[in-house]
C-alpha cells in the first residue's frame, strides 16, 4: 500500500473518530470518495500493519501507533498550510489542497525545520490546533533556541498535565489548542512558568481539577491533555 | 438572575446623574455590593456566571442620584461568552463615570489581572477589596494601603454581605469621578521589549480620536483583540499590518504567541503586587476545604452524595408539599358554606377553590423548593455538580457547565434559559437552552407530585421524572448528532464552599416566590372564576369539544382536560390547581383513572414551555427557533402521551 494512501486513510480516521467511537466503513468511503469495498480491503491491510484495529460491521479505530502516525501527518499538513498562507501569501483553500499533496513528501527533519522557522505556530490558518511534535524539548522556545549557537537545550521534557500524579508540583511549559481556549486559559492564569498541581480527575476520562495561583479550576479532559507541564516529582 | 426587560441605554450624563459600574471576576460579590447599595434583590450565589445580564439600580447618596450597574463577571476584557460581551461593550462604550472593580481578597493574583486592564481604560477606577473576612479566616491578610500604593488607585476593604465598607466605596468613587488616570505608574509597566512595541503602536493610534487611551488600545490589539482591530482598521488601514508586524516580533523573541506573552507579563506583574500586599498566615482553612472536596468531588462518593442530595430534596418537597396542600384544603373546606345558590357556587368553586389550591401549591411546593435551591446556590455545590456531570453531559454533546443552568431549570426554566449564556459556544448554548425548557420546573413538580404523587404514589411520580430525563437525553443526543460543531470542553472556576447565610437564602427565595404570589395567584383565581362561570352557563363543553380528537381519542383523557391544557400555557401549575374546578370536585380519583392522571401529568410536563419561558426563549434564541422548539415539544408531548396511554391501559 503506497505511503500516501495509507496516510490519507489514517488522517481520515483521525478526523472522523471524534469521541473515540469506531469509524464506519461507509463514512470513510464517503470521505475519501472511494468504493466501500476498497475501504474494507485497505483497512484490513492497515490492520495487518498494526496501525488500525478493524472489526467488520463495527468499524475502524486507530491503534496508538496509528494515532501517532496520523497526528504526524496532520501536523505536517497544518504546518504547511501556515507556511503557504503566511509566507507565500496563498489563499486558504488553495493552501489546503497543496498541503494535502505536500504533506506526504515532507520528511520529519524538514517538518521540524519548518516548525522552527515559523516560530512554532500553534494553529493552522483555520484556527485548528497543530498537534505537538515529539521532539524532546521543554517548549517551542527551547526548540527554536536550540538552533541558535548560544542556546542550550535543557534536559527535562514537557508532558501533558493529565499524565502527572495528583498532588505533585508542576510548572506550565506551554499550552496548545484553539486560539480562544489558549487565550481564556491565559486569562485564568495558565501562563508559561506558572506553578500548577493536579487535584483530582473525574472517572472515565472526565474533567480534571487543578490548583493554580490560589484558585481551583475544572478543565475538560481534552483541554487538560493539551496543557504541557514539567514536574520534578516533588509534592505540591 | 431576576428578569429585567431590555431598556434602551440613556446617554450618560444626560440627566446629570453619576453612573457607577461594578466590574470584576465571576463570583466575587458584585451583586452583593449592588444589593447593599440599591436595596434591590439581585440574586446572589456561590457559582461563577450567575449574573448574566446587567442589572440597574439607583442610590441616593447625600442627596445625589447615582445609578449603579451590576455587570456580569469577567476574567478579562476579551469577551468570549455572551455574558462577558455585555460587560465589555458596556465599558468600551464609555457609559460608566466610575468603575468599581470588585476584587476577591482570597484570590488576589487572579483578580488583579483584570484590575490592571481596567486601570488604563480611561475611566477612573476604585478597587473594592471584597471578602476580606473570608480571607482572614483562611489566613490571608491583605494590606490595602500597600495595594493602593502599587496600583496607584483607591482601595477600599469591604465585606459585601454585611454591607461593611460599601458606603466608603461610593465616597471614594465620587472623589475620583472625572479624573481618569493619565500616566501609567512604573509598577504597572511591562517588560522593555513589550513596552517598546506598545509605545510604537500607541503612537500610531494617538492620531485617531478614540475614547480609550491609545496605550490601552495598543495593548489590546497586541493581545489579538479582533473586534477592536476590525473597528480601528476602518479608521486607519495601516493598523492591521502594524499590529501583525509588532506581534510577530514579540512572538519570535519568546517563541509564544504575543497574547500569551502579554498575559504572562501581566501575571508576573500582578504576582509581584499581590505578594507585596498580602501575608499568608496559615493554610488551615484551605486544608479543611480540600478535605470536604475530596468527598464532594470523589469519583464514587461524589456521585453517591449528589444522588442522595437530589433524592432527599425530591422526597422532602413531596412530603411537605402534600402535607401543606391538604392542610390548607381542609382549613378552607371547613368554612365551605355549601350553599346551593348560583352566586355562592360561583364564588366558592370559582374563587375560593382556586385560591386555596394556588396557595397549597405555592406554600407546599414552590416555597420549599426555592429555599433549597437558594441554599444549593449559596453553598457553592453547583460547580461541583458541574464537575461531576461533565463526562455524563458529553453524552448529549454538552459539557459540565451546562449542568448548572440545567439544575436551576428545576426551579424555573426562565432563568435557566438566560443562564445558558455562560456557555461559550453557540451550538452548545442552543442545545442547552432547548433541553433546559424540558427540565421539570417547580410548576411541573407541583403537577407531578400534586396529582400522580398524591393519588398514585411516589414511585409513579419518580417514573415520570425518569421518562422526562430519558427524553432530555434522547433529544440531546439527536441534537448533538445533527448540529454542526464541537464543544471545546469545560473551563470553570471551582469556588470554595461557603456556609449559606440564612438571611440571604431567605431573601433570595422570597425574591423568586413573590412574582408567583403577585401574578400567578390572581391569574389562577380569575381562571378558576372564568371556568366556573362557563360551566354555569353550560359553555365549557363547547370549548373542550374541538379538542376531543386529541384529548379523548388519542390521549384517552376526560374531555374537560382540554381547557386545562389551554390554561396551562399561561402557568403550568394552573393546570393542576384548576383541575378541581374543571372537574367540579376535589376528589380527583372519582373522575380520572390512574392511567389518565399519569398521561395528563406527562402531557402537561412536556407539551409546551409556559408563556414566560417561550418569551425568554425568543429573546435568547430568536423567535423562529423558539417557535420551532415549542412545536417540537407539543408534538413530543402528544406522541408520548398517546403511547403511554396505550402501553399502560392494559396494566392499571
Amino acid at each position: 500500500m503506497p505511503k500516501e494512501e495509507s496516510e490519507e486513510y489514517l488522517e481520515a480516521i483521525l478526523d472522523l473518530s471524534a469521541g473515540g467511537k469506531p469509524v464506519k466503513t461507509n463514512a470513510l468511503a464517503e470521505r475519501l470518495d472511494v468504493a466501500p469495498a476498497s475501504v474494507t480491503e485497505a483497512l484490513q491491510r492497515l490492520g495487518r500493519d498494526g496501525l488500525v484495529g478493524y472489526e467488520p460491521y463495527k468499524g475502524a479505530r486507530l491503534t496508538d501507533r496509528g494515532r501517532k502516525a496520523a497526528s504526524r501527518v496532520k501536523r505536517k499538513h497544518r504546518l504547511l498550510e501556515v507556511f503557504l498562507t503566511r509566507v507565500l501569501g496563498m489563499g486558504r483553500k488553495t493552501a489546503h489542497v497543496e498541503a494535502c499533496k505536500m504533506e506526504h513528501a515532507l520528511s520529519d527533519k524538514a517538518e521540524a525545520a519548518l516548525c522552527r522557522s515559523l516560530h512554532g505556530p500553534q494553529n493552522c490558518p483555520d484556527g485548528e490546533p497543530i498537534p505537538p511534535c515529539d521532539v524532546d524539548v521543554a517548549s517551542c522556545a527551547a526548540c527554536i533556541a536550540a538552533k541558535r549557537p548560544a542556546g542550550k537545550r535543557d534536559g527535562r521534557s514537557a508532558v501533558p498535565l493529565t499524565t502527572i500524579m495528583p498532588g505533585k508540583a508542576a510548572r506550565v511549559v506551554f499550552v496548545r489548542g484553539g486560539r480562544s481556549v489558549v487565550k481564556r486559559l491565559c486569562d485564568l492564569g495558565l501562563t508559561p512558568g506558572t506553578p500548577i498541581s493536579l487535584l483530582r480527575s473525574a472517572p472515565m476520562n472526565g474533567p480534571v481539577e487543578v490548583r493554580l495561583r490560589g484558585c481551583s479550576l475544572a478543565l475538560g479532559r481534552g483541554i487538560a491533555d493539551k496543557i504541557f507541564v514539567e514536574s520534578d516529582g516533588s509534592t505540591a | 438572575m431576576s428578569c429585567h426587560g431590555e431598556q434602551p441605554e440613556p446617554e450618560k450624563g444626560s440627566t446629570g446623574e453619576l453612573v457607577i459600574a461594578l466590574v470584576g471576576n465571576a463570583n466575587v460579590g458584585k451583586s452583593a455590593i449592588f444589593n447593599q447599595l440599591t436595596g434591590l434583590e439581585q440574586a446572589i450565589g456561590n457559582w461563577p456566571g450567575k449574573t448574566v445580564e446587567k442589572a440597574e439600580g439607583v442610590l441616593l447618596h447625600h442627596g445625589q442620584r447615582i445609578r449603579i450597574i451590576d455587570l456580569p463577571g469577567t476574567y478579562s476584557l476579551m469577551a468570549r461568552s455572551e455574558d462577558e460581551k455585555i460587560t465589555r461593550s458596556f465599558l468600551l462604550a464609555g457609559r460608566a463615570d466610575v468603575i468599581v472593580n470588585v476584587v476577591d481578597a482570597t484570590a488576589l493574583e487572579r483578580n488583579l489581572f483584570l484590575t490592571v486592564q481596567l486601570l488604563g481604560i480611561g475611566t477612573p477606577v476604585v478597587v473594592a477589596l471584597n471578602l476580606v473576612d473570608v480571607a482572614r479566616k483562611r489566613g490571608i491578610l491583605v494590606d490595602s494601603s500597600n495595594l493602593q500604593n502599587a496600583l496607584q488607585t483607591k482601595v477600599i476593604p469591604t465585606v459585601a454581605v454585611q454591607g461593611a465598607g460599601v458606603h466608603e466605596l461610593v465616597d471614594a468613587a465620587l472623589a475620583v469621578k472625572g479624573r481618569p488616570r493619565k500616566t501609567t505608574p512604573a509598577s504597572l509597566r511591562y517588560g522593555p521589549e513589550i513596552e517598546k512595541r506598545i509605545d510604537k503602536l500607541a503612537s500610531l493610534l494617538s492620531f485617531l480620536k478614540t475614547r480609550q487611551p491609545s496605550r490601552w488600545l495598543a495593548i489590546k490589539l497586541l493581545e489579538g483583540d479582533r473586534l477592536l482591530l476590525r473597528k480601528l482598521a476602518r479608521r486607519d488601514p495601516r493598523i492591521p499590518d502594524a499590529v501583525n508586524i509588532l506581534s510577530d516580533e514579540c512572538s519570535s523573541l519568546h517563541g509564544e504567541p504575543c497574547s500569551t506573552i502579554i498575559a504572562s507579563e501581566r501575571y508576573a506583574l500582578v504576582g509581584r503586587i499581590s505578594q507585596e500586599s498580602q501575608d499568608m498566615v496559615s493554610d488551615e482553612g484551605k486544608k479543611n476545604a480540600d478535605r470536604l472536596d475530596s468527598v464532594s468531588m470523589h469519583p464514587v462518593w461524589g456521585y453517591v452524595l449528589m444522588l442522595a442530595v437530589m433524592l432527599t430534596i425530591l422526597a422532602f418537597i413531596s412530603i411537605v408539599g402534600g402535607w401543606v396542600a391538604t392542610a390548607i384544603e381542609r382549613a378552607f373546606e371547613s368554612i365551605n358554606p355549601r350553599s346551593p345558590e348560583w352566586w355562592a357556587q360561583l364564588a366558592w368553586n370559582g374563587g375560593f377553590v382556586g385560591l386555596y389550591a394556588a396557595l397549597g401549591v405555592a406554600l407546599g411546593f414552590l416555597l420549599p423548593f426555592y429555599l433549597i435551591l437558594s441554599i444549593l446556590e449559596n453553598s457553592g455545590y453547583l460547580p461541583r455538580i458541574a464537575f461531576l456531570m461533565d463526562r455524563p453531559c458529553h453524552a448529549v454533546g454538552l459539557h459540565g457547565k451546562a449542568s448548572v443552568p440545567l439544575i436551576t431549570a428545576f426551579g424555573c426554566n426562565v432563568p435557566a434559559c438566560l443562564g445558558c449564556r455562560i456557555i461559550e459556544n453557540r451550538r452548545d448554548r442552543l442545545i442547552a437552552t432547548f433541553l433546559s425548557t424540558l427540565v421539570p420546573c417547580s410548576a411541573r413538580t407541583a403537577v407531578i407530585l400534586g396529582i400522580v404523587g398524591t393519588f398514585m404514589g411516589p414511585l409513579w411520580a419518580m417514573s415520570l421524572y425518569v421518562v422526562d430525563f430519558a427524553i432530555i437525553i434522547g433529544l440531546g443526543r439527536i441534537l448533538h448528532r445533527f448540529m454542526k460543531g464541537a464543544s471545546v470542553g469545560i473551563i470553570m472556576e471551582i469556588p470554595p464552599f461557603r456556609w449559606p447565610v440564612p438571611k440571604l437564602v431567605g431573601k433570595q427565595a422570597w425574591a423568586r416566590f413573590r412574582p408567583f404570589l403577585e401574578t400567578a395567584v390572581p391569574l389562577i383565581v380569575l381562571g378558576s372564576l372564568a371556568i366556573e362561570g362557563l360551566r354555569q352557563a353550560h359553555a365549557l363543553d363547547e370549548i373542550t369539544d374541538w379538542m376531543t380528537p386529541v384529548t379523548v381519542w388519542w390521549l384517552g383523557l376526560p374531555a374537560f382536560t382540554g381547557v386545562l391544557f389551554l390554561l396551562g400555557i399561561l402557568r403550568k401549575e394552573a393546570a393542576v390547581v384548576l383541575l378541581a374546578s374543571v372537574a367540579n370536585t376535589v376528589d380527583i380519583p372519582s373522575v380520572m383513572t390512574p392511567v389518565q392522571m399519569f398521561v395528563f401529568a406527562l402531557v402537561i410536563m412536556l407539551y409546551i414551555p409556559c408563556i414566560a419561558t417561550i418569551t425568554a426563549l425568543g429573546r435568547e434564541t430568536g423567535w423562529k427557533i423558539a417557535g420551532l422548539i415549542t412545536a417540537v415539544e407539543i408534538g413530543l408531548a402528544i406522541l408520548a402521551g398517546g403511547i403511554a396511554f396505550r402501553i399502560l391501559s392494559p396494566f392499571i
